[in-house]
């Protein structure tokens, strides 16, 4: 088994490239990772997918069209879960949606078989979590630039009788202040978990093939097999996972804005 | 009992987490399927919820595999 092994924490590896790994400044150090390499990537891509598609065609094409329903599937999203003045929401709530949609696509291109190995920047709690944190910022500025500090009723829902209010206003601060970690921690180990996963079948695969006909029948192939569906699941919780932080930021975003 | 074999041990126990958040998952779906069947006209607009519904149930079961992961690697 130690030979052959593959080991399914590897390829979260962050290492700095092209020759950057001393650069720092004032002691930080600021070497270009694969981590960087692959956020810019996904940036180029969206801003070439986006600047496309943005032509004023009043008969669309395809491109336009797919740019389209984006901003429209994105549009509605925030008209249905704020109202009317959810719109100024939208340039922010698009690209936050749109780029973790493109980082977790991209990091499941086959482009190893090119020998390049591609990495999803979403996978670390890291990006995620500043994410989170910028959605929770924006909350938080919001709620106290547009109530004050009638922004602290949201810790006690309307209605609530006076003597509970002292035991369901912790545990309304306690489930608001935890957002932002279970934001972030959602989409880290969504992503994180289903890579484990393929690489863990990618060894499966490996040892049963280098162990002879018997194991190949029996490991290999139902792991290959397993594998592959579980690719096309991996695409369709690349697609959930960003749509849950949108529409999450979304749900947040409204209590700041009508509070409740 | 070593105290690395107790970090396995744990990390596959947490494991069961991972199957009980699959049937809060799938009871998400199923009952949001079930009303959907009776009155479909109110479907598309509840989808909204059927997700937040979903990322709830599926974060407590993410969790589980955090717990795994740390006691493998960090613990």
């Amino acid at each position: 088994m130690a030979e052959g092994k593959v080991d399914p924490v590897h390829q979260f590896t962050i290492e700095p490239l092209f020759g950057t790994d001393q650069l720092s400044i004032a002691g930080h150090n600021i070497a270009f990772t694969n981590s960087a390499l692959w956020m810019a990537i996904t940036t180029l891509v969206l801003i070439v997918f986006v600047g496309g598609g943005a032509r004023q065609a009043l008969v669309p094409g395809r491109w336009q069209m797919a740019v389209e329903s984006f901003t429209g599937f994105v549009d509605d999203l925030l008209r249905s879960n704020i109202g009317a003045n959810g719109r100024k929401y939208l340039p922010y709530v698009f690209s936050l949606f749109m780029f973790i949609l493109f980082a977790n696509m991209l990091g499941l291109l086959p482009l190893a078989l090119f020998g390049l190995h591609p990495f999803t920047p979403t996978s670390h709690f890291t990006v995620t979590g500043v994410l989170a944190i910028l959605s929770f910022g924006i909350v938080l500025i919001v709620g106290f630039a547009k109530h004050g500090f009638h922004f602290f009723s949201l810790f006690v829902p309307h209605g609530t009788p006076v003597p509970m209010i002292p035991i369901i206003f912790p545990i309304e601060l306690i489930s608001f202040l935890v957002r932002p970690f279970s934001l972030g921690l959602r989409l880290f180990v969504a992503m994180m978990a289903g890579h484990v996963l393929l690489e863990v079948l990618s060894g499966f695969v490996i040892a049963g093939t280098n162990g002879g006909a018997l194991t190949f029948g029996i490991a290999a192939l139902p792991s290959f097999i397993l594998m592959v569906g579980i690719c096309a699941l991996e695409l369709l919780v690349a697609g959930i996972q960003a749509y849950v932080f949108a529409l999450l930021t979304c749900v947040y975003l409204n209590d700041a804005e009508n509070l409740h | 009992m070593d105290a690395e074999s107790a970090k396995l041990l744990g990390a596959g126990l947490a494991a069961i987490g991972a199957g009980l958040a699959s049937l809060g998952v799938g009871n998400v779906f199923a009952k949001f399927l079930e009303g959907a069947l009776r009155n479909p006209g109110a479907a598309d607009g509840q989808q909204g919820r059927l997700f937040i519904g979903f990322a709830a149930a599926e974060l407590l079961g993410l969790l589980s595999f955090v717990v795994a992961m740390i006691l493998v690697f960090v613990a």
